[in-house]
């Protein structure tokens, strides 16, 4: 009783804390933006925010790896580019379209050298890069005239005080790879251990964080990957499926710790969940037998007109094997990130009443931490459904392309 | 429009640390997890069977104790009856036997009492005989001189033996 009462202290406090430092974050700017605020929490970043305390922004500085057809392979560390300071001449942005990325600004002259070797097509979309949009709005028609009579001598002329950008291939540790790295890690010391007892204690009964973990391989193997793939086939799979539960389950946890190296929201971005969907979809094409393939192109009973001469289940049968990863992909990401923008929500609604008054701000603190309590009870229980949904489907999808045709 | 846009760099790192701590659990983790703990369900499960085969075992040893006992029961009894019936046998015959000796035995004896009997009385029936004859010679001797008296007596001698 008394550490429950603890945790809701310090869940408060935090929550009072977040509050007096997001007042200094904006004071000197104009207004509270929520929509902004969500997005950066939830979205990736160049560099690791921890704290705010007045007008020190406290944050660990990530290496940046972008690759550019210009200048090649560049590895900096993005504490470089903070501030909007430039380096090798990379920015990074902070509005716009392109906010949030490393940005490369090229010297005009540089660019003209290449005009040369484009088409048209090419040259028109460089004119989109360039800097000083205005200058494009009003000579564009021109430029391009000139650029099909070839007049490469008046573009230059035009263009080789101008800037243009360019978004290079980013490979950058980001904040999302970090805590990708840290939730990896610790499935790896996790199971690594586990293994270990399993061999040292054989054959007797499960210890410690063996016994904590037993039963979750257990319901991974018995309620997952049992019934959906069968009896025989089901071994096969199991690495895969044991392994993706558990890094979604940790990583849907680790997303509701708001403390650093947690709280990256890393199976509520879109990235993530495309790799997971994309190797539960390469898993099931590869063990696709003779009977899946069959029933996709010749579904059998359905009417023959239905497949001759408009093919139209095989069609919807081929999206099929397109949409079931995407839905897979779709609902992990949209159901973490919801979780987060709900949270993130309520936290707002602090400094939305705050900017009001700062006792309207303490008054909804109150009411915004209550709620914030309880859809964090309810994302401890999404964390493990949506586990658990990605890797039942991912079982479902591997049973259906390894079944065996029924003999009726 | 960023959110559901998929940058390149985090799929390339995910898909190449995913990748190897996938081949890593694979290899080091779940292979020996599973393998133990498939392991441990099949002792646990040899286990089971084996103690209800014990039990079943126990139970049938039992059953077999009980027949034994039964039988042994049945096998006594049988023998203490057929003693007992015998050991009558043997009093019945022994006494049958007695019976039948005592019966020869009184019959010997009253045979032999009657021969005996029939002996003494031939014997007495001598003597008396010769008695007679002595007595009857001494009277003949002393009769004989009187004619009339011997007479006499012969007739109270035969007189007298038929009253014997």
């Amino acid at each position: 009783m008394r550490g429950k009462g603890f945790i809701h202290l310090a869940i408060i406090l935090l929550g009072l804390f977040l509050s007096v430092q997001t007042f200094a974050q904006h004071e000197n700017e104009s207004k509270f933006n929520a929509g902004s605020f969500i997005i950066d929490h939830i979205g990736d970043a160049h560099e690791w925010h921890i704290v705010t305390i007045g007008e020190t922004h406290i944050s660990v500085p990530l290496p940046i790896i972008v690759y550019s057809k210009f200048s090649g392979l560049s590895f900096f560390s993005s504490g470089r580019l903070a501030h909007g300071e430039s380096y090798n001449n990379f920015v990074l942005e902070h509005s716009g379209e392109n906010k949030g990325k490393v940005v490369e600004n090229i010297e005009g002259s540089k660019m003209t050298e290449l005009i040369s070797k484009f088409d048209t097509t090419e040259f028109s979309e460089l004119l989109t890069n360039l800097n000083d949009q205005e200058f494009v709005a009003a000579k564009r028609d021109t430029l391009i005239q000139q650029f099909v009579n070839k007049d490469f001598a008046s573009i230059e002329a035009y263009l080789s005080d101008k800037q243009f950008y360019y978004v290079p291939l980013d490979f950058s540790i980001t904040k999302n790879v970090v805590a990708l790295w840290v939730s990896l890690i610790i499935l790896l010391v996790v199971f690594l251990t586990v293994a270990k007892s399993y061999k040292e204690r054989q054959g007797s009964a499960p210890k410690g964080l063996q016994s904590f973990m037993e039963p979750i391989i257990l319901f991974v193997r018995d309620d997952i990957a049992r019934p959906s793939i069968g009896e025989e086939k089901y071994h096969k799979y199991m690495p895969y499926l044991l392994t993706v539960f558990f890094f979604i389950f940790i990583n849907n946890l680790m997303g509701l710790i708001p403390i650093p190296p947690f709280g990256a929201n890393l199976t509520g971005n879109i990235a993530v969940t495309m790799v997971l969907a994309l190797f539960t979809f390469v898993i099931t094409t590869v063990s696709g037998n003779n009977h899946y393939w069959t029933h996709i192109i010749n579904t059998p009973g359905v009417p023959w007109w239905l497949k001759i001469p408009v093919p139209l289940m095989p069609i919807v049968e081929i999206s099929g094997v397109f949409i079931k990863p995407f839905v897979l992909m779709v609902r992990l990401f949209a159901n973490i990130t919801a979780g987060h923008i709900i949270v993130l929500g309520f936290f707002s609604l602090i400094f939305i009443f705050g900017d009001m008054s700062p006792a309207a701000g303490f008054g909804a603190s109150i009411l915004s931490v209550a709620f914030v309590i309880f859809m964090t009870m309810l994302e401890l229980l999404v964390a493990f459904i949506q586990a658990f949904v990605f890797t039942l489907l991912s079982a479902l999808y591997f049973g259906l392309a390894t079944e065996e045709p029924h003999h009726h | 429009m960023e959110l559901v846009t998929p940058g390149i760099g985090l799929m390339f790192w995910m898909l190449v640390s995913f990748s190897i701590v996938l081949y890593i659990l694979k290899k080091f983790a779940w292979k020996p997890i599973l393998q133990s703990i498939h392991d441990r369900e099949d002792s646990i499960e040899a286990a089971l069977r084996s103690a209800d085969k014990a039990r079943d075992d126990m139970a049938r040893i039992q059953a077999d104790n009980e027949k034994i006992l039964n039988q042994s029961r049945i096998e006594s009894e049988k023998i203490l009856r057929e003693s007992k019936e015998l050991g009558d046998k043997y009093i019945a015959d022994a006494r049958k036997l007695a019976n039948v000796e005592s019966t020869k035995m009184i019959e010997e004896a009253k045979r032999v009492i009657e021969s005996e009997k029939v002996a003494a009385i031939n014997q007495v029936r001598n003597e008396i005989a010769e008695l007679s004859i002595s007595i009857a010679e001494k009277l003949l001797k002393s009769e004989l001189t009187d004619m009339s008296r011997q007479s006499k007596i012969i007739q109270n001698s035969l007189d007298n033996f038929r009253l014997n």
